[in-house]
């Protein structure tokens, strides 16, 4: 599957388009398919999403896994501080991203 | 230490309102990223991989207690609690957001305080040694040389649109704290026959994806045409760098393409058309700066008995504390790499106790090193018990200076968008195996470094042990360098082989540490028993 993710231009989080809009959390990720990048290119005009790209990922239980670890570790949060992280109380979250 | 006229504070006022103006309209829509990106990175503002960064500008690693309470305030109000220190002396936050960064900026020029040139294509933070002032074995304080140099590359118009960026580097004593031969213009303030000041010049040092050693270009500078001279190397760099590949537009490229003969005779020459326009900053402009460097007012007939009894103080004494000009004085080193921590991150109540410690028990003074420690230059000998209890009891009197332990690392994978590989759980990793303190003092000066890309913003080049973090088919991967000095013995790394996942990195560390107590001789550091039977039967030991 292929996801589209940016960051949100006035905060800087990390973003995960969901088919109608942006959600933090990559649970929440549409898959794209091959429309990635017209909709990056609506979505970056209208400020809604800044430094936007589409990644591919794979489909799984918890939600779209993200190939790449650069990408896990933008969905979740640094590995080596997980009170810094979007689950914080997750003791599984950390070998998600690994 | 330099405190602003009204001529700096009003450029840093005003670069906060155009700053203010520019996000704003970034953020109205009126400019685009590509516009708005280069104006950002102009006053130190990255989007990384999970928020916007800030590097905040610390001049040569020198502030005071009432700088150090406002990065700990802007921790706390705009970031997540905490700040890391960086390898060019200067503190980041990884959590900031574009609309509220010309508040922040705001609130730091209250301090005299701003994130200016520490990115994009300018001359970065001037960097220095983080025992100035308080040494004996310094010619002068470098320090007001760096402040100049400053000056007088902030908004140089011929210098806003550099090819690349550009970094300096000042010292003034034998032995190299600030890694001056791998800058891009090293500078070693010295004295000819004749008693005057003048500067050993080295141009063209760097590390990244094609790291050389600076060579000396020019042997004595006299110290008046310092500015001078610098800028006929930037106008020659400026000329004829290659802004085509960005793989190649530092000036160590132009230095190593065009021969040392050959760019010495470019800089000299067009030093000599420069000279004509008397342009070298007046030594009474010189004067007034370095007047701000007088040295504070140590007392006299002080003790220099230390009450070593506590066996942990005596640990961190013996490690952590380095000779200070001034009878009574010392020099504290407070190590911001906790075993298994995160090396250069500091929480903001961590910052104000060191901001506490400095104004009370430091001339309210501290230095950020580019190891990515914080030094008090200045403490009482009869002091040092105290100082070190509330460091221990802060989590910050880990007895490692330049011990394994004591390991540089850059933010990597886990904050950077550049980076490869993760860096920082490596770093904990090795920490953690090495953890005995008595093992590490058993193995002695061991400067290990971590870089979690190519860019080697770890300085893995100048680690006597280097790793570099690498994606390999999509796995992170780590290659070991071995015999690396930023030091006046300045040499860079080399590559040992087949690179190790990050648990056999830390195994491959172990082997290399083993190979070297087998054969050191007269206790040797490891960097000089490297040097002395070579790499293949450290080769052999990883590898078998």
């Amino acid at each position: 599957m292929k996801l589209l993710t940016g960051n949100d231009l006035p905060s800087g989080a990390v973003i995960w388009w969901t088919g109608s809009g942006w959600s933090r959390h990559v649970e929440d990720a549409a898959d794209v398919g091959d429309n990635g990048e017209a909709i990056l290119q609506a979505e970056s005009g209208a400020r809604r999403v800044n430094g936007g790209y589409v990644i591919d990922a794979s489909e799984t239980p918890e939600g779209p896994r993200p190939a790449h670890i650069k990408d896990r570790i933008r969905a979740l949060g640094p590995t080596v501080r997980a009170d810094l992280t979007l689950k914080p109380a997750d003791p599984e979250a950390g070998s998600w991203v690994i | 230490m330099y405190r602003y006229d009204k001529y700096d504070q009003a450029i840093v006022d005003a670069r906060v309102a155009e700053f203010r103006d520019q996000a704003a309209r970034r953020l109205a829509g009126k400019i685009t990223e590509d516009q708005f990106k280069p104006l950002r990175l102009k006053n130190g503002l990255y989007l990384q991989l999970h928020a916007y960064m800030l590097r905040v500008a610390i001049p040569y690693g020198t502030l005071d207690s009432r700088q150090m309470h406002m990065l700990a305030h802007i921790a706390r109000k705009y970031d997540r609690g905490y700040g890391h220190f960086t390898t060019r002396q200067n503190i980041q936050y990884n959590w900031i957001k574009l609309e509220e960064a010309a508040d922040i900026l705001a609130e730091l020029a209250t301090v005299e305080m701003h994130a200016i040139q520490t990115s994009g294509e300018s001359i970065r933070n001037l960097s220095s040694d983080q025992y100035a002032g308080a040494t004996a074995d310094e010619i002068a304080d470098p320090r007001p040389w760096a402040e100049l140099i400053r000056q007088a590359t902030t908004f140089h118009p011929e210098f806003s649109y550099l090819p690349r960026k550009f970094k300096i580097a000042v010292t003034a004593a034998n032995e190299d704290r600030a890694a001056i031969r791998l800058h891009d213009i090293g500078l070693k303030l010295v004295r000819n026959e004749a008693g005057e000041e003048g500067f050993e010049v080295y141009i063209g040092g760097g590390m990244g994806r094609t790291p050389f050693v600076a060579p000396l270009i020019r042997p004595f500078l006299p110290a008046d045409h310092l500015f001078s001279y610098i800028e006929a190397a930037l106008r020659v760099w400026n000329r004829n760098g290659r802004r085509d590949n960005i793989h190649k537009q530092r000036i160590k490229i132009l230095v190593h393409d065009l021969g040392q003969e050959e760019f010495t005779r470019q800089v000299e020459a067009e030093w000599q058309e420069i000279l004509k326009n008397g342009s070298d900053v007046p030594r009474a402009e010189f004067d007034r700066i370095a007047a701000y460097f007088a040295p504070p007012p140590f007392e006299t007939g002080l003790s220099e008995e230390v009450d070593r009894s506590d066996p942990d103080f005596a640990l961190w004494l013996d490690q952590n504390v380095k000779a200070h000009k001034a009878p009574g004085y010392a020099i504290v080193n407070i190590s911001l790499k906790p075993v298994g921590g995160i090396p250069g991150d500091a929480s903001a109540d961590q910052i104000d106790l060191m901001a506490d410690l400095a104004k009370q028990y430091s001339f309210d003074e501290l230095r950020v090193t580019h190891a990515q420690n914080i030094v008090l230059p200045h403490v009482r000998k009869a002091d040092l018990h105290t100082v070190w209890q509330a460091l221990h009891d802060a989590g910050l009197a880990e007895a490692n200076l330049d011990l394994i332990s004591d390991i540089i690392a850059c933010p990597g994978l886990d904050y950077c968008s550049l980076a490869n590989a993760r860096s920082i759980p490596v770093a904990q990793k090795i920490a953690t195996r090495f953890a005995d303190l008595g093992r590490q003092r058993e193995l002695g000066e061991l400067k290990l470094k971590i870089s979690g890309c190519i860019n080697a913003c770890g300085h893995h080049h100048a680690g006597h042990i280097g790793i570099l973090g690498v994606d390999r088919k999509g796995t992170e991967n780590y290659q070991l360098l071995l015999g690396g000095s930023g030091a006046e013995d300045a040499s860079l790394g080399k590559i040992t082989g087949p690179g190790f996942s990050e648990d056999g990195i830390v195994e491959a560390v172990e082997r290399v540490t083993d190979k070297y107590l087998e054969v050191r001789e007269n206790g040797e550091r490891f960097l000089d028993t490297y040097r002395r039977v070579g790499f293949e039967p450290f080769k052999e030991a990883i590898y078998g």
